[in-house]
């Protein structure tokens, strides 16, 4: 069962960002970077942050690597490729006019 | 790049899963680290076997894993009976392989179009007529000038191509004394360009070649022979080339795959149509001739008015031809003018191996499918008591939730895999024994060469036959395993006798295509037993054939003087000369006149002899002599029995005359000899006269003989370890004799009956094959009835049935089946057999004995195949299964 998420639709979005801002991040940091950036507001819950991130790995919006971290365990790193940026461009344009439509919905009513 | 990553994911499952599990386990000790509570974080991730699951499904395709998880099943079933998979495997590559074969055979002799530009635009001209026997026949030669007018008469819409059989010749290529053989053709110079060829080397002949008699003494290798001959050496320019007495000059090599337009024959040489000095005779009809459709000309409209103004232009020329018909009756000339044009596609080449061998690649082509049939049948059966077996897991399969579809895809998977490792098997197969096999079809001195190239064409068919398989193996029981109904079969067992019902059903089909392939093998068996026992009239023991030519012609004399020579040599029995062996390539018929009436319209055949050769060929004289040093032709003359029963039915033929035509000189018949076959051992007896070697004209001079036989009686058992000494005696007396061919007479004869021989041969091979599957299958079939059985056979046993009641009960119903599927088989044998009728010799699908043949071998296999079934059920101990139930 697919638990509802708060951040339905928009995870890929804000994956996206957090990795064109600052590249090859592990699952974990791009999870405390969305918590940070947003101020705590919004939370990814690990439950649908890595099918998200395997899903977009597979669309070849970002791609993975193994690292060694200095504590000598491995770590998975994401970074975006460039078709990645394109779909962050589309993104960010989609979510701009629909975030204005709400506003002005809200506006009106 | 996704797709494959995700099909890259699927095949290495295991790794990907543990590398989902580090990731994760990884976030969970940077999450702990950064302070979070340990249970509280694992809660945040839900369950971690939900989240690997998630994850793995995204990450890889779940198809694939499923085939790749019914495919490791399936392998591990084969595996498990390691033995019932090997012979199902081997049977059924066994069935592919002969497939495949065929179908290399059958696609590079009759279907696949010449490598030339234009292949679908060509057309083979020949007429229609009633042959000199009174059975129509089909005539495929043209003379040259005939050949010029019609070329003339169609240059609007077609172009005429000129093109000769591909004649073994004597050629020599420096010294006299360095003869080989190679295959000639002379071509109109039209026909590289109009085939769109282009030269590997040099220049090919272009349509100014053909200007005149004589003039263009140039040759064009084929790109086979400068390979073989040559070692493809690009110094052969300019070389030359010397046939009989004419010199050619090498002027170019033609294109790689291009081997001449006679299926089976490779050319070696192409020489221009003009060079052959009977180019220019009117009345000779020696080479094909093709039509070629200018690009654009629609054959639908265009060939009928094509092929209407062709025919009234070569009846034209035939009927003023002033040489054509010199001294022939009228009546003849009417039935030789009586004739229709035919044109008949030739886009895959046209030859004499075609016309042979198209009934006989069709009877392989239906054993090797039956074959496979057979083996088919049999792993289905396999597969179906296996399924039997598994009946109860599918029903849990199902039971717990696994799709229809799935439990299908499975059954596939395995009947795949079967099939997979078979089309493996049976292409190594394939790739040998259609060339062995081919291999077998002419005389080893001059055998059928065919390129045989295993391409998309033989791909395709051998895939084709794979996707077959697979259907025909597992959607039966694929179809039957997932219409399991899980309650009944859990309870224990749905009703037993379906599965049953259904492999008796196959052996039914079983045992009809069995026995077809007994049924026709027996035919062709017997056919070729009866030919090579039928009666010669001839003894073949001992005899040495020497073929020998002399250039331009030795005297008699010469010839005799060799003869004798040859006889003072040690381990000669005795030596004679005739001017070609009986049976061999060679056959010539002549106008027989009765005193100085217009011919008979039978011809008789004949044959130039030195005296002693009926001695030597140990052919009685049953009245009258042999002839004599004096003898002479014309002068005298000795016949065979057919010959007096046609000629002189009824009279004495000794002292009495004929001549070879109305004007020709008589010829006094002095002896008479049983009949022997003359040129065709299947052919009926024909009228056939000998003449004298020594051959005088007009004015009572001695006559030159250009070629001859010197037959041979050895006293070794060996003939041919003679040949080199007599090569080297002959070589050595220079005399202008020259060996250009040794063989034996057995060998001569032999190769009268290769494709019988072929045929039974293959066709014994196949009915042995089949036998054996058959039989493996009624064995396979009977042991699983007994095993499934055994419970109602204890009980029976138990309540007191006699063994015989068992046996019957066991066996009833399967020699029931077996008598249907023999009956079925025997009336497809019939339908089949009258397809085939003209390979036959002697033999009559009707015969009582080619039934029986079959009859009985089906009755022994099945006898032996059931036996140890009924056996082991008579061994079934009642108080032991009771005890177990």
């Amino acid at each position: 069962m697919a638990r509802t998420d708060s951040l339905q639709g928009s995870l890929d979005l804000l994956v996206l960002k957090i990795l064109s801002r600052r590249p090859r991040l592990h699952g974990y940091a791009i999870m405390a970077a969305i918590a940070s950036t947003s101020g705590e507001v919004l939370r990814a819950e690990e439950g649908s942050l890595y099918p998200a991130l395997y899903r977009m790995e597979e669309a070849g919006w970002i791609r993975a690597e193994w690292i060694k971290k200095d504590s000598g365990r491995r770590a998975r790193i994401y970074e975006l490729t460039a078709a990645g940026k394109k779909q962050l461009g589309e993104e960010e344009s989609r979510w701009q006019s629909v975030s204005l439509a709400i506003n002005r919905v809200l506006r009106e009513a | 790049m996704s797709l494959w990553s995700r099909i890259l994911n699927a095949v290495r499952g295991e790794r990907l899963d543990r590398e989902i599990e580090e990731e994760l386990q990884s976030h969970l000790d940077e999450a702990i680290a950064s302070g979070r509570d340990p249970r509280e974080a694992h809660r945040a991730f839900g369950s971690a076997l939900h989240a690997r699951e998630t994850s793995h499904g995204i990450r890889a395709a779940g198809w694939l894993e499923s085939l790749l998880a019914d495919l490791r099943f399936g392998w591990r079933q084969l595996c498990r009976n390691k033995i019932t998979s090997a012979a199902a495997v081997l049977s059924l590559a066994l069935g592919i392989g002969s497939c495949v074969g065929a179908f290399r055979l059958i696609d590079a002799l009759l279907w696949r179009p010449l490598p030339v530009a234009g292949s679908s635009r060509l057309y083979f001209l020949s007429r229609k007529l009633i042959g000199p026997e009174g059975k129509p026949i089909q005539d495929g030669y043209w003379s040259t000038p005939d050949f010029k007018v019609m070329s003339d008469a169609a240059k609007n819409q077609a172009d005429l191509i000129a093109i000769s059989d591909a004649d073994r010749t004597d050629i020599t290529w420096s010294s006299d004394d360095d003869v080989e053989k190679a295959h000639i053709v002379y071509v109109s110079g039209n026909m590289f360009p109009l085939f769109g060829l282009q030269p590997a080397l040099g220049r090919l002949f272009f349509p100014a070649d053909d200007r005149g008699t004589g003039l263009a003494p140039y040759a064009v290798l084929s790109w086979d022979y400068w390979n073989q001959r040559f070692g493809r050496d690009p110094q052969v320019l300019g070389r030359p080339l010397h046939i009989g007495d004419q010199t050619f000059e090498i002027i170019g090599v033609g294109p790689h795959d291009f081997t001449g337009t006679e299926k089976g024959t490779v050319t070696d040489i192409f020489l221009p149509l003009g060079m052959n000095s009977l180019a220019t005779r009117e009345g000779v009809t020696w080479h094909h001739t093709f039509l070629m459709l200018k690009p654009g000309v629609n054959p639908a409209s265009a060939l009928e008015p094509l092929r209407q103004h062709l025919s009234a232009v070569s009846h034209a020329f035939e009927a003023q031809c002033s040489t054509c018909f010199r001294g022939v009756p009228q009546r003849t000339i009417d039935r030789l003018l009586n004739k229709t044009l035919v044109f008949d596609p030739a886009g895959a080449g046209i030859s004499d191996l075609q016309k042979e061998y198209r009934r006989f690649l069709g009877v392989l082509g239906l054993l090797a499918a039956l074959v496979l049939l057979i083996a088919c049948v049999n792993v289905a059966n396999m597969m179906t008591a296996q399924a039997a077996a598994r009946a109860h897991e599918m029903a849990l399969r199902i039971s717990i939730g696994a799709g229809r579809r799935r439990l299908v895809q499975l059954i596939l998977c395995q009947s795949a895999l079967l099939a997979l490792l078979a089309s493996t098997f049976g292409g190594l197969f394939a790739v040998w024994s259609a060339p062995f096999v081919l291999s077998l079809v002419n005389p080893p001195d001059n055998p059928a060469r065919l390129a045989l190239p295993a391409d998309w064409r033989v791909l395709l068919f051998g895939f084709g036959l794979m996707v077959l398989v697979v259907l025909m193996l597992g959607l039966l029981p694929a179809l039957r395993a997932s219409s399991v109904r899980p309650v009944a079969a859990l309870k224990g067992g749905e009703d037993p006798h379906s599965p049953r019902r259904l492999m008796r059903g196959a052996i039914a089909l079983q045992v009809a295509f069995c026995c077809l392939v007994l049924f026709l093998s027996s035919l062709f068996v017997a056919s070729f037993q009866r030919l090579e026992n039928r009666p010669l009239g001839f003894s073949t023991d001992r005899l040495l054939l020497l073929e020998t030519v002399a250039g331009k012609g030795q005297l008699p004399a010469v010839w005799n003087q060799t003869a004798e020579a040859l006889r003072a040599a040690p381990g000669v029995d005795s030596v004679a000369v005739s001017g070609w062996p009986l049976l061999g390539r060679i056959r010539i018929n002549s106008d027989v006149s009765i005193n100085g009436a217009p011919p008979s319209p039978t011809p008789a055949w004949f044959l130039n002899v030195s005296p002693g050769w009926l001695s030597t060929m140990k052919i009685p004289v049953v009245a009258g002599r042999d002839f004599g040093p004096q003898d002479t032709s014309p002068g005298e003359a000795i016949v065979n029995e057919t010959f007096v029963n046609t000629y002189f039915p009824g009279q004495d033929p000794i002292g009495r005359t004929f001549s070879r035509g109305a004007d020709q000189p008589a010829n006094k018949i002095v002896g008479v000899t049983p009949d022997t076959p003359y040129g065709d051992l299947r052919a009926p007896s024909r009228p056939v006269f000998y003449v004298p070697l020594d051959e005088i004209d007009a004015d009572s001079a001695p006559g030159p003989v250009r070629f001859g036989t010197f037959v041979i009686h050895t006293e070794s058992q060996n003939p041919i370890a003679l040949a080199d000494t007599f090569r080297r005696l002959i070589a050595e007396r220079h005399n202008g004799l020259r060996v250009s061919n040794v063989t034996t007479q057995l060998d001569v004869v032999r190769d009268q009956t290769i494709r019988e021989r072929l045929i039974a041969m293959l066709a014994a091979f196949f009915a042995a094959v089949a036998l054996l599957l058959a039989g493996i299958g009624l064995y396979g079939v009977l042991n699983y009835s007994v095993l499934q059985r055994r419970r109602e056979i204890g009980i029976r046993m138990a309540i007191g049935s006699s063994r015989t009641g068992i046996v019957r009960i066991l066996t009833w119903d399967i020699f029931l089946t077996i008598g249907l599927g023999a009956a079925a088989g025997i009336a497809l044998g019939f339908g089949a057999s009258r397809y085939v009728e003209s390979l036959f010799y002697q033999v009559k699908a009707t015969d009582a004995d080619m039934l029986a043949l079959p009859a009985c071998a089906l009755l022994v296999t099945s006898l032996l195949a059931t036996l140890p079934a009924v056996l082991r059920a008579l061994r079934t101990d009642p108080t032991e299964i009771l005890r177990a139930e």
